[in-house]
C-alpha cells in the first residue's frame, strides 16, 4: 500500500524554495505579502500577537528564518531582535538554518516508538543518503530528523515532508515515497 | 491589613504582600533565587517553596499574597525538602567552578548550599557544557553557571526597557541569549551582574581582581553625578577595586550606572600632593601642618578671597570654605554629559551633571559658572579646593594677590602657590552631599589617604580656627552641625537623623518625590 | 467508528459520525448533515441558558483535566465591560492522543459551530483556534471552514443576523507541546514563548490578552452543540457507570493492538471489552502487557488494572491511572516497559519550556538515568535517585509536565520493577517469543 498523501492538500509550493534561493536575505513582508501581514493584525488587538504568524510567513517565502528575517518582523511589530530570536528558538519547527529542499520528520515517541518508528528512521537515513539525523544529504535534496509526538498515533509511523503530513509510514514504504518527490 | 502566622510569629501587613514580603517584616529570610523586589515576579525558581498548613501543595512565597490566618512553615520538613530538591537540581549541570569562580564568596548558590544542600551529588551524567559569551558592555555571560533565573531578562525589559536579552531553547538546553549585534550597551546594563544570584553573568572590570572574601566594604555614594546613587564602596589593600548599588527607595531603587559603577579609578590616583607646601623663594616646598596652616591663614586675613570649589566636595567642606570668604565670594564649574535614565525607575538617570554635590554648593551659595574665575578681582586672594583648574588661563590666576591650594592636585597654572594643604579624596573622608533633589546623604571613609593628607573639613576647621574664627570642630558631624544651624535649608538635619537612607534639605529646594522611588512605575 | 477503520455496532457515534465522510467538510455537506441548527438555537438563547445546559448535562473538558464546561463557563462574568475571549485548544500533543485531529480534519465546521456556541455563551467576540504547527490538514480544513461560514454570514458581525459579532481566527502553533496547557496556550497566541502562567489570576480574570478567558479542548466544543440540539438529559443519560461521568468520549487507540484508530464510546464502557472486541486485542503472537490509557501523562496500568476498568473519569482512577485525553497507548509483551518510560521521559524533556528548576534539570536527569538502565548501565542506587526526582518534580511547579514526567517513572517503578530491575542485573530485555498463529 503507497502512503497516503493526506488528502486535500495542494501539492507543496516550492516555487518559495527558488526563491529563497535567488534573494535569501531580501524583504518579505513587500508587497502582496505585506498587505498578508496587514490583515493579520487586524486579528488581534496587539502587534507581538501577529509574530508567530508572521514568522510562519518568512519561513514560507525563505525555507527558513534567518536573523535578517528576524530583525525585519521585529521592526514591522515593534519587538526587539533579540525578543524575535527568544520565540523563534522556543518552537521548534521554525528552521533556524537553511535545511534540504525535503525535510524529512519522523515521529518517534513512544506510541510510534513501539510501532517500529525508529526502523523507518533508519530506512530513511539509509535511502536519503542523509547519513546522520539533522544532516543534509550531499544533493542537497533531503535532511531527515526524529520529530516528537505528531499526533495521529493511530496511524504509526507519520511523517511530514515539509508542509506534507503522511500516514502508515514503514519502511518498506519509504522508496516508493522518495521516489514520488521529485 | 492582614494577620499571619510565619514560622510561629505572627506578623501583620497590607493586604497584597506576599508571603516572602511578609516573612522579612518577621526577620525571616525565605531563600529565593528569581525573586527580587526591584523585578516584577517570575515565580520560576521554586527555591521559596513554603508550607502553608491546609493548602494542598507547596506555596511559591513570592508569588502568593498573604490570606488571614494563614499559617506558613519555611523551615518545616516539607519545605526544607523542597529546597534541598531545587538546591540538587541546580547543581546537576552546574560547573564545579567555585575556585576560579569570581562570584565565590558572595555567591547564593553556594550559600543556600551550604546551608541547605546536599553535600554530594548524585548525578553521574555528563554535564552540559556552552561556552562564556561576551554580551557586550562590561558584561560576560558564563551559560554553564546560569541558573536561570531570568533575573537579566526582567531587569533588562522592565526596568531599563531594552529588551537584549531573551531566554533562547528549550528545557535543559535553555542559556540566556542576545541578538547578534546587538549588545548589552545600555548605560545601566552592568546591574544585571549585581542580580546574578552566581557566576554566570560577571563584570569584565572586576574579572579575577579579588575574592569577595578580601573586600572592605563601606557604605557611601556614588560622586560621579548628582543623582547620588547610595553605593558600596569595596576596597582591597587599600584600593578601590568596585562599586555597587545599596538600595535606597528614594534615590536609586537598587540600581546605579555603568558611567558610576565603572568611574571609581580616579579615586585612586597616585600622582597626587601628599605634603602641605609653602612657598619659599618662588619654589613651593614641603612644610609641617602647622607652619602651612598658618601660613595660610596669614594670606588670607582680612582679604577678600575668591573660592574656586570643585562640586565633588563635601557640604562640610564647601561650608568651611564660605567660612573664609570674609565678603568675597565661590564659583565652580561642572563637566557634564548626557543623560541616561533608567527608564523603569520613576526619576532615577544618570545625570547631565557629573559631579556628586552640584547642588550642595549651590545651597551653600557658590555660582555654577562655565567661566570659573570670573569673579576674580584684581588682587583677591584666590583659593583653589579641589579644582585641577584644567584648561584655564594662567593668566587669569595672575589676578589673584595670592593662590592658596586645597586640593589633591596641584594645577599648573597655580604653580607660583604659596601654601598647598593636600587634602582627601571622596572615598578617604567622611561627609555629606546633596544630591539633585535636595537628598542630603552621608557617605564615610573606605580607603586611608596617603601620606600626610588629611581630611578637607579638618584641613578647612583648622584654617579657620588658625584666622581666629570660631572652629571646635573634632568631627564631621559637628561641622554639619554647624553646617544646619547656620543655614536655613540644612535646618534641622544631623548625622543622626540623616542616616544611611538620607534626608531632604528643609527648605523645599527639593523638587523631586518625596515619596519613595516605585519601580516600574515610569 | 474506530476511524480508520468500520464502525464497531458498540460504539455510540456522535461527534465522530462523519468521520471518512469527505462530504461533510464542506459547508453545504455540514448543513445537510444538520450543521449549524444547534448554533441557530443558541443564537436565540440566553448565553446564561446555555451555560445552564451545558452544566446540567454534565459535560467535562474533554482535553485531559475533565473539569466540568459548564462551570468554566461560567466563571466569565457577563456585562464587566471587557472584552472576553474563547480559545478553542487544538494543540493535541499528548503522545496517543490524536482525536481533535480526526473531529478537525472530517469535521471542520462541527468546530466553527461549537467555537460559535462557545464565544456567544461566555460573551466572547473573538473566538481563537489555536492549532498544533504540524495540524497541516486539519489547519487547512478549518481555515477553508471558517472562510466558508464568514462568507454564509454565519460568523462575522452579524453572525446567522442575530446582531452578534463572532469572530473566529485560526493561529498556527509551531512545535510546542507546552503550548496545549491552557496559560501557555494564552501565551503563545500573545506572541511569546510558551511559557505557563502562575496562577493565579485564572485565565476566566486575567487570561489572553489581560482579557477574560475560556480555553477549551475542540471535542469538548464540538460536544456542546448535540447537547443543545438533544437536551441535557439525553447526554447525562449518556453514562454506564458513573452519573459523575456523562456523554461519549472520543479514545484514540493505537500502540499494539490490532486496530488502532478513534472509537468514540459511551463513558463507563468497560474497558477490557473495549480492548479485545472493539479494538481487535493484541497483535498476532502476542499478549498485552500494559496499558497507558490517557495520554503519556497518566499512570501505566497493568494488563490487570485495564481490564478491570470502566472509562470514564473516576473508574480509570479506581484502577490506578486517569482518563486524561483518552489517548489508549497499548503496549505488548514484545515491548521494554524501560524502553517505553525512557522514551517518555526524551518527549518531556524535550517539552519542558525551561522555567522551573525540577523541570528543566529533572525531566533531563531523569531520561539520562532512564536511558542509561535501558542501555545496561544502570544501578540499584539509580532506582531510587530516580524516585526521588520525581517526587521533587511533583507538586511543586507552575504547570504539570513536570508531574507528567514523573507519573509514568513512578507507575512503572511501582508496577514493573522487575523489568527495571533485570536490565540492571545486566540481563538483556527479551521480548516474549511471539506464539505462532
Amino acid at each position: 500500500m503507497t502512503p497516503d498523501l493526506v488528502g486535500g492538500l495542494e501539492s507543496p509550493d516550492y516555487a518559495s524554495h527558488d526563491r529563497a534561493a535567488h534573494e535569501p536575505y531580501a524583504p518579505v513582508f513587500v508587497g502582496d505579502v505585506k498587505l498578508e501581514l496587514d490583515e493579520l493584525l487586524t486579528r488581534y488587538p496587539t502587534k507581538m500577537a501577529a509574530l508567530l504568524p508572521a514568522l510562519w510567513i518568512v519561513q514560507r517565502e525563505r525555507r527558513w528564518v534567518s536573523e535578517e528575517g528576524m530583525v525585519e518582523v521585529a521592526e514591522l511589530l515593534e519587538l526587539t531582535p533579540a525578543y524575535v530570536k527568544g520565540v523563534v528558538t522556543f518552537y521548534t519547527m521554525y528552521h533556524q538554518h537553511p535545511v534540504g529542499k525535503y525535510f524529512i520528520q519522523v515521529c518517534t515517541t513512544s506510541p510510534c516508538g513501539i510501532c517500529g518508528a525508529e526502523d523507518v528512521v533508519k530506512a530513511f537515513l539509509r535511502h536519503t543518503n542523509a547519513g546522520e539525523l539533522g544532516l543534509t544529504s550531499p544533493d542537497g535534496r533531503f535532511t531527515v530528523i526524529e520529530v516528537e509526538c505528531l499526533g495521529a498515533c493511530g496511524f504509526a509511523t507519520p511523517v511530514m515532508v515539509n508542509e506534507e503530513f503522511i500516514e502508515s509510514v514503514t519502511p518498506e514504504k519509504v522508496p516508493d515515497l522518495l521516489a514520488r518527490l521529485a | 491589613m492582614v494577620s499571619l502566622t510565619i514560622e510561629g510569629r505572627t506578623v501583620s501587613v497590607p493586604d497584597g504582600t506576599t508571603i516572602l514580603e511578609a516573612a522579612k517584616t518577621a526577620g525571616i529570610l525565605i531563600p529565593h533565587y528569581c525573586y527580587h523586589p526591584g523585578l516584577p515576579v517570575a515565580g520560576v525558581c521554586r527555591m521559596c517553596l513554603v508550607e502553608v498548613e491546609k493548602a494542598p501543595k507547596l506555596a511559591p512565597s513570592c508569588a502568593t499574597t498573604v490570606a488571614e490566618g494563614q499559617v506558613v512553615h519555611v523551615h518545616s520538613d516539607k519545605s526544607l525538602d523542597a529546597r534541598k530538591g531545587v538546591l540538587e537540581m541546580l547543581l546537576i549541570n552546574h560547573p564545579l567552578d567555585c575556585p576560579i569562580c569570581d562570584q565565590s564568596g558572595e555567591c547564593e548558590l553556594q550559600d543556600y548550599t551550604y546551608q541547605e544542600g546536599r553535600e554530594d551529588s548524585r548525578y553521574r551524567e555528563p554535564k552540559r557544557f556552552n561556552p562564556a559569551e561576551d554580551f557586550g558592555g562590561d558584561v560576560i555571560y558564563v551559560p554553564n553557571r546560569c541558573i536561570l533565573c531570568t533575573r537579566c531578562v526582567r531587569f533588562m525589559d522592565d526596568v531599563a526597557h531594552d529588551p537584549v536579552l531573551n531566554v533562547s531553547e528549550r528545557g535543559d538546553r535553555a542559556l540566556i541569549g542576545k541578538f547578534e549585534g546587538k549588545d548589552l550597551t545600555h548605560p545601566w546594563a552592568s546591574n544585571v551582574v549585581d542580580l546574578c544570584p552566581v557566576g554566570a553573568l560577571l563584570s569584565k572590570d572586576f574579572l579575577n581582581k579579588a575574592r569577595a572574601w578580601e573586600l572592605d566594604r563601606t557604605a557611601s555614594i556614588c560622586p560621579n553625578c548628582t543623582q547620588g546613587c547610595n553605593v558600596i564602596m569595596e576596597t582591597r589593600e587599600n584600593q578601590l577595586v568596585r562599586m555597587r548599588p545599596r538600595p535606597n527607595e528614594h534615590v536609586n531603587a537598587f540600581f546605579m550606572c555603568d558611567w558610576g559603577r565603572l568611574n571609581y579609578r580616579w579615586m585612586n590616583e597616585k600622582s597626587r600632593v601628599e605634603q602641605p607646601m609653602v612657598g619659599r623663594a618662588k619654589a613651593l616646598a614641603p612644610t609641617s601642618w602647622e607652619i602651612a596652616i598658618t601660613a595660610a591663614a596669614r594670606a588670607l586675613n582680612g582679604k577678600k578671597v575668591f573660592v574656586v570649589a570643585s562640586p565633588m566636595l563635601s557640604n562640610e567642606a564647601l561650608f568651611l570654605l564660605t567660612q573664609i570668604m570674609q565678603g568675597g565670594s565661590g564659583a565652580f564649574r561642572v563637566t557634564e554629559g548626557e543623560e541616561a535614565p533608567l527608564a523603569g525607575v520613576k526619576d532615577l538617570a544618570l545625570r547631565r551633571e557629573r559631579a556628586a554635590n552640584v547642588y550642595g554648593a549651590e545651597a551653600l551659595g557658590f555660582i555654577k559658572t562655565k567661566d570659573l574665575l570670573g569673579g576674580l578681582k584684581q588682587g583677591d586672594v584666590l583659593v583653589v579646593a579641589g579644582e585641577d583648574l584644567e584648561g584655564i588661563d594662567a593668566s587669569a590666576v595672575g589676578r589673584a594677590s595670592e593662590v592658596i591650594v586645597i586640593g589633591s592636585v596641584l594645577p599648573e597654572v597655580a604653580k607660583n602657590a604659596s601654601v598647598v594643604l593636600p587634602i582627601a579624596n571622596f572615598s578617604e573622608e567622611e561627609g555629606t552631599v546633596t544630591n539633585l533633589r535636595g537628598r542630603v546623604q552621608r557617605f564615610t571613609q573606605a580607603k586611608q589617604a596617603p601620606g600626610d593628607t588629611r581630611p578637607s573639613w579638618l584641613v578647612l576647621g583648622d584654617l579657620l580656627g588658625a584666622m581666629g574664627k570660631q572652629s571646635n570642630f573634632f568631627l564631621p558631624s559637628e561641622v554639619f552641625a554647624g553646617l544646619a544651624s547656620s543655614n536655613k535649608a540644612f535646618a534641622g538635619l544631623s548625622y543622626d537623623s540623616i542616616g544611611f537612607r538620607g534626608l531632604p534639605l528643609a527648605n523645599g529646594s527639593s523638587t523631586g518625590p518625596s515619596a519613595p522611588i516605585a519601580v516600574g512605575a515610569a | 467508528m474506530g476511524y480508520p477503520n468500520e464502525p464497531h455496532q458498540r460504539e455510540t457515534p456522535v461527534l465522530s459520525r462523519y468521520f471518512g465522510d469527505t462530504e461533510a467538510r464542506s459547508l453545504e455537506g455540514w448543513k445537510k448533515r444538520g450543521g449549524y441548527k444547534a448554533l441557530e438555537k443558541a443564537l436565540g438563547m440566553a448565553p446564561v441558558d446555555i451555560v445552564n445546559v451545558v452544566k446540567e448535562s454534565g459535560l467535562r473538558g474533554r482535553g485531559g483535566a475533565g473539569f466540568p464546561t459548564g462551570m468554566k463557563w461560567s466563571f466569565m462574568k457577563p456585562g464587566d465591560g471587557k472584552p472576553h475571549y474563547l480559545c478553542c485548544n487544538a494543540d493535541e500533543s499528548e503522545p496517543g492522543t490524536f482525536k481533535d485531529r480526526e473531529l478537525m480534519r472530517w469535521t471542520p465546521h462541527a468546530l466553527v459551530e461549537g467555537c460559535a456556541i462557545g464565544a456567544y455563551a461566555i460573551g466572547a467576540e473573538t473566538a481563537y483556534i489555536y492549532i498544533r504547527g504540524e495540524f497541516t490538514e486539519p489547519l487547512y480544513w478549518m481555515e477553508k471552514a471558517v472562510k466558508e461560514a464568514y462568507a454564509a454570514g454565519i460568523i462575522g458581525k452579524n453572525a446567522m443576523g442575530s446582531g452578534k459579532r463572532i469572530d473566529v481566527h485560526v493561529h498556527k502553533g509551531a512545535g510546542a507541546y507546552i503550548c496545549g496547557e491552557e496559560t501557555a496556550l494564552m501565551e503563545s497566541l500573545e506572541g511569546r514563548r510558551g511559557n505557563p502562567r502562575i496562577k493565579p489570576p485564572f485565565p476566566a480574570v486575567s487570561g489572553v490578552f489581560g482579557m477574560p478567558t475560556t480555553i477549551n479542548n475542540v471535542e469538548t466544543l464540538i460536544a456542546a452543540a448535540p447537547i443543545l440540539m438533544n437536551g441535557a438529559d439525553w447526554y447525562k443519560k449518556m453514562s454506564l457507570s458513573n452519573p459523575k461521568s456523562t456523554g461519549t468520549k472520543l479514545f484514540s487507540v493505537c500502540g499494539n493492538v490490532q486496530r488502532p484508530g478513534t472509537y468514540e464510546v459511551v463513558m463507563g464502557f468497560p474497558f477490557k471489552e473495549f480492548l479485545y472486541d472493539l479494538c481487535g486485542g493484541p497483535p498476532h503472537g502476542r499478549k498485552f502487557k500494559a496499558v497507558i490509557p490517557g495520554g503519556a501523562s497518566v499512570p501505566i496500568q497493568t494488563l490487570e488494572e485495564a481490564e478491570a476498568t470502566l472509562m470514564d473519569y473516576e473508574g480509570f482512577v479506581a484502577q490506578g491511572s486517569m482518563l486524561g485525553s483518552g489517548g489508549v497507548i497499548v503496549i505488548d509483551d514484545g515491548q521494554s516497559m524501560v524502553s517505553v518510560i525512557a522514551r517518555i521521559a526524551r518527549f518531556f524533556a524535550h517539552e519542558s519550556c525551561a522555567q522551573c528548576t525540577q523541570c528543566r534539570e529533572g525531566t533531563a536527569w531523569t531520561t539520562k538515568i532512564m536511558e542509561r538502565i535501558r542501555d545496561g548501565e544502570g544501578t540499584v542506587e539509580d532506582l531510587d535517585t530516580l524516585l526521588d526526582i520525581a517526587e521533587q518534580m511533583t507538586g511543586k511547579t507552575i504547570c504539570v509536565l513536570s508531574d507528567s514526567c514523573a507519573v509514568p517513572v513512578v507507575s512503572g517503578i511501582n508496577k514493573f520493577r522487575g523489568e527495571f530491575e533485570a536490565l540492571i542485573q545486566g540481563k538483556r530485555f527479551h521480548p516474549v517469543i511471539a506464539a505462532v498463529a
